[in-house]
């Protein structure tokens, strides 16, 4: 019995793995319908965070270069907008289950980066995004229900993604700085 | 004085094994609940980048991995020090990606492929050049859940 029971053993400790796949998640854009006309949907410059990646894995937020380190307090800064100052994005009145109407930013953070930029710079950029995102909602889950974003249940997660909402668009990548 | 040379002699008992059989087996029952089948031999080799913001990916069964990576040594005569994509056991180009979709889908059953999620696994010195490309067949075949495969890096606050 013990024989059968060790050989079972030995095959599953070989023939399997143990670790858990993590990643981020993200869904893509479905390819838009060819029959359709190409409409260019028209934002304000002020509503939207143009970030591109270039070849060197260097940043460019709305024209300034920046270090990545800096990119979640500008992300963060970009939607709030809390002096409602000018060149931060507008904000429409919404009403949004359990907190009524608020100030919603119609902010869009466009994200371009080169053929060259590297995916370690890429997946930076994209958690750094993602962490800024995760950070807003958490503010706004603690000063309604005194949680955090991920411990409310889904009606109070629908609500507070309306209020922060965070739109990010990809756009195609382009050769920025020449071919190699 | 003989009396305690008569209790000297005796054999110790052996350990009973007996119980050696539950033992195993709930090890056995420990693996076979905590692991899953290992898919494919793996022909790049890559190291994932790092991030913070990870969800885990939860219906092993429903993903599709996509491997990017640097070639290992004795395929690098062949398939040189690029990054390369491997799909199952072999090496492919962008263009299989789509062929490689709908074996995927073919092989589940018919009310869960849409819930089909396609792993990334890259290399974190790869160029972006490859990835924007396998985004875009993997748009072609309308297969948009992708998951950027990383590890958790370590929290600085």
């Amino acid at each position: 019995m013990a024989d059968i029971a060790f050989l079972l053993l030995i095959f599953f400790l070989v023939s399997t793995t143990m670790d858990v796949d993590t990643g981020i998640y993200k869904k893509l854009p479905p390819i838009p319908e060819t029959d359709q006309p190409d409409e260019e949907i028209k934002v304000k410059k002020r509503n939207v965070l143009a970030i591109l990646v270039n070849r060197n894995d260097e940043l460019l937020v709305n024209g300034e270069l920046l270090d990545i380190s800096q990119l979640r307090e500008k992300t963060k800064e970009f939607i709030l907008n809390p002096n409602n100052s000018e060149d931060l994005p507008e904000k429409h009145v919404k009403t949004v289950p359990y907190f009524g109407d608020v100030m919603v930013s119609k902010g869009l953070v466009s994200l371009q980066n080169d053929r060259g930029t590297s995916y370690e710079m890429y997946i930076r950029v994209q958690d750094e995004l993602a962490i800024a995102a995760r950070e807003l909602k958490d503010e706004k889950a603690m000063s309604k229900w005194g949680k955090v974003y991920s411990e409310l249940d889904k009606e109070q997660q629908d609500a507070v993604k309306k209020y922060v909402p965070m739109a990010i668009s990809e756009a195609e990548p382009k050769n920025v700085g020449g071919k190699r | 004085m003989s009396k305690f040379r008569k209790d000297g002699g005796k054999d110790t008992p052996e350990i009973s094994t007996a119980s050696l059989p539950d033992i195993v087996f709930m090890l056995l029952f420990f693996f076979m609940v905590s692991t899953t089948m290992r898919d494919v031999e793996l022909n790049v080799s890559y190291v994932q980048p790092q991030a913070k913001e990870l969800t885990k990916l939860e219906k092993k069964d429903l993903v599709s991995n996509i491997h990017v990576g640097v070639p290992l040594r004795k395929y690098q005569k062949t398939f040189g020090t690029e990054s390369r994509i491997q799909l199952n056991d072999k090496f492919a180009t962008v263009d299989d990606i789509q062929a490689f979709i709908a074996s995927e889908r073919e092989a589940r059953k018919e009310e869960l492929r849409n819930k089909l999620t396609t792993s990334l696994k890259v290399d974190r010195y790869t160029k972006m050049g490859i990835i924007v490309d396998i985004k875009q067949e993997l748009r072609k075949a309308s297969a948009l859940k992708l998951n950027y495969s990383a590890l958790q890096g370590a929290d600085e606050n």
